[in-house]
């Protein structure tokens, strides 16, 4: 794909809630194949600048470039239509559902002829997509008519990850995908994120745990108080450097002058 | 009764881990739950053996016949009710709509002189417009369902009074309502209703086994396919034998069969059905889905409400009268225990329409039961009441354990 025009930026940034300001001024960009950390403290803007970029909040200031075209994102279907999927840290799955009838939720396949007249399913058609899509990303989910109800968080999380893959999205946003896993669910999800790396999907991570930062990230873009306040090369920073970012103690260099692509 | 039938979901996973260790799972899958067909067939055999021990006339034709019909009314009601759980919501007002609905059918073609026909569609659609209007004001206002219903149970038995009139009492002469559940076909007709029956079950099962495997897909193995369809075809040659040996296949136990027969249909193969278990499983991650829960949940109410229209007609058509008691009594709490015996969560997300019959005749089962034996009602009462708890303590223990075995 066109290797230069990053598929989202965003060019000067703001939002504020009342009198609070919760983005201000922020530069942020993501390419095809590359997996960028977002990183902060609480209250650092975050989840803001997720949800203006999904839809569920509106930009007051600045400009948002989807594949260097102007867009304005004023709702989750705008988002989604643009290509851009999400996965909230609630995952949003139904529990006495299985995989199918989870990844297909709200998009069901309905059969042909008569079928389509009483949005009969194609039951056959989705197991078959299902699976095609889970052997595609590794996901190694034994029973894909068992409910989601029953499995490890690790899976729920492929599971949630892989439903927003069925749009063919070209930017995915994974909040907080790896809390409250274990190392080995944890290692599970970190392993998928790789391969949407892999497939040239642009991923957005947004997470607490900097050592999957320095695992799966390319990039470590850093918010504190609603500002960049680095962004970071993840092959050569530091987690120091990192840390001082989030925080905002003097340590070494201050992140905007860090090896960023920018 | 047939006791296939289950969600998709379970009659799949059978379909897959049935293959590799059969007994171990069966045994797990019946504790947790995910039988629950199979397990109340067994509590309506361990009923029907107490019984005819007792009294021996119990399984005669004629009472077996007598018992399904007195299931009919309740069980049709049940389906709507059904649904309304699947959502994880609750309509207490199904009894008192029976009774209005029953009241609007008699006035209008006994009083009015109304043709028969045209009389119980406007009954029955009554029955829908109070649905739509008990799911609108649920929705519009986001006040629990079980208030709205309540105000439902409340209030309808005061229009049914408003509609019989001074009297009070409405008899029901028209040869066309009565018809509904004094209607009997021959024998003939009701071995041919056993074949076609099983004829097209066993057709169903078998495409879509063939549809799995041109698909690619793990496919259950032909065996247990066929004792499944050997099973569910004894079930009905029995039950037309018996029915025959009386007086015929009853018109109201087809009518209640072709309910049951479609809304299984709707929840399990159509997207509304998918959406119904999704709102009341996750309402939010459906809405995020971009289902739009709040029509999902006006269209049950609807039918809740059309399904307690029917079985109030039924219900009239059967007693050949309707008067300011109809509808009333524990007609409604039957009806919502009735799903719950048979293993449908009031948690919602769980369950089968299925469980509206078998659950129908579990309970009519132990009334009529205990009739014969000449018990008094407030044994009966009790009785009923216990079996209601044991079954929703069964069901609560069968969560925990699907909850234990899920965190692998």
């Amino acid at each position: 794909m066109n290797g230069n025009t990053p598929v989202l930026a965003l060019k000067g940034v703001s939002k504020s809630f009342g009198p609070v300001q919760a983005l201000s001024d922020v530069d942020f960009e993501v390419n095809n194949g590359e997996v960028v950390a977002l990183v902060g403290d609480n209250g650092a803007g975050k989840s803001t600048l997720v949800k203006a970029i999904a839809g569920i909040h509106s930009v007051d200031e600045g400009q948002v470039l989807f594949e260097g075209h102007e867009v304005k994102i004023s709702g989750p279907t705008d988002a989604t239509h643009l290509g851009i999927a999400t996965v909230y840290q609630d995952l949003a799955l139904c529990d006495n559902l299985d995989v199918v009838e989870n990844l297909f939720l709200g998009r069901e396949k309905v059969g042909d002829g008569p079928a389509a007249v009483v949005h009969q399913m194609d039951e056959t058609g989705m197991e078959k997509r299902t699976n095609e899509l889970l052997s595609r990303l590794a996901v190694t989910i034994t029973d894909v008519r068992a409910e989601v109800g029953t499995m490890s968080g690790g899976q729920r999380q492929q599971v949630a990850i892989a439903r927003s893959l069925l749009g063919e999205p070209k930017l995915v946003m994974l909040d907080e995908p790896t809390a409250a896993l274990g190392v080995r669910q944890t290692a599970m999800v970190l392993g998928l994120i790789k391969r949407l790396r892999e497939e040239g999907h642009a991923v957005v991570v947004v997470t607490h745990n900097l050592a999957d930062v320095f695992e799966v990230a390319d990039r470590v873009f850093v918010l504190r108080l609603g500002r960049k306040a680095g962004d970071f090369d993840a092959r050569e920073a530091t987690q120091e450097e990192v840390v001082a970012a989030i925080t905002g103690a003097e340590f070494g260099r201050n992140g905007d002058e860090a090896g960023g692509e920018q | 009764m047939s006791a296939h039938g289950g969600g998709g979901a379970a009659a799949t996973a059978d379909v897959v881990e049935g293959v590799e260790q059969p007994r171990l799972d069966l045994a797990r899958r019946f504790i947790q739950g995910d039988l629950a067909e199979l397990r109340v067939v067994l509590i309506l055999g361990v009923i029907w053996a107490i019984f005819y021990i007792q009294e021996p006339r119990f399984l005669s034709s004629v009472n077996l016949t007598n018992l399904v019909l007195q299931a009919t009314a309740v069980g049709l009601v049940a389906v709507g009710v059904t649904l309304v759980l699947l959502l994880g919501e609750i309509d207490l007002s199904v009894g008192a709509v029976s009774g209005l609905c029953g009241a609007i059918m008699a006035v209008l073609i006994e009083q009015k002189g109304w043709s028969p026909y045209l009389g119980i569609a406007v009954a029955v659609l009554a029955g829908t417009a109070i649905g739509l209007f008990q799911g609108s004001v649920f929705t519009a206002f986001a006040i629990p369902s079980f208030v709205v219903t309540l105000a439902g149970l409340l209030a309808w038995p005061g229009a049914q009074l408003e509609v019989l009139g001074e009297t009070g009492t409405v008899n029901i002469t028209d040869s066309k309502v009565t018809g509904l559940t004094s209607t009997f076909y021959s024998d003939t007709v009701g071995w041919i209703f056993a074949i076609a029956g099983i004829g097209a079950f066993a057709a169903f099962t078998l495409l879509a086994r063939q549809r799995r495997v041109r698909a690619g897909l793990k496919a259950p193995p032909l065996s247990t396919l066929v004792i499944r369809i050997g099973l569910v075809a004894v079930a009905v040659l029995v039950a037309i034998w018996v029915l025959n040996d009386d007086r015929g296949l009853p018109l109201a136990v087809l009518i209640l069969l072709g309910f049951v027969l479609l809304f299984f249909y709707i929840t399990t193969r159509t997207t509304f059905g998918r959406y119904i278990f999704a709102v009341g499983g996750n309402a939010e991650a459906a809405r995020r889905a971009g289902i739009s829960v709040r029509r999902v949940r006006v269209v049950v109410f609807m039918i809740a409400g059309t399904m307690a229209a029917i079985g109030g007609i039924m219900a009239a058509s059967r007693l050949l009268a309707v008067n300011q008691s109809s509808g009333a009594g524990d007609f409604l709490l039957l009806a919502i225990a009735a799903p719950v015996i048979a293993g449908t969560s009031l948690f919602g997300g769980r369950g089968s329409v299925w469980h509206a019959l078998l659950g129908a005749l579990v309970i009519q089962s132990i009334s009529n039961g205990m009739d014969l034996l000449g018990l008094e009602s407030s044994v009966k009462f009790m009785v009923t009441g216990a079996v209601l708890l044991a079954a929703v303590i069964v069901d609560a223990i069968a969560r925990r354990q699907r909850q234990a075995a899920g965190r692998v």
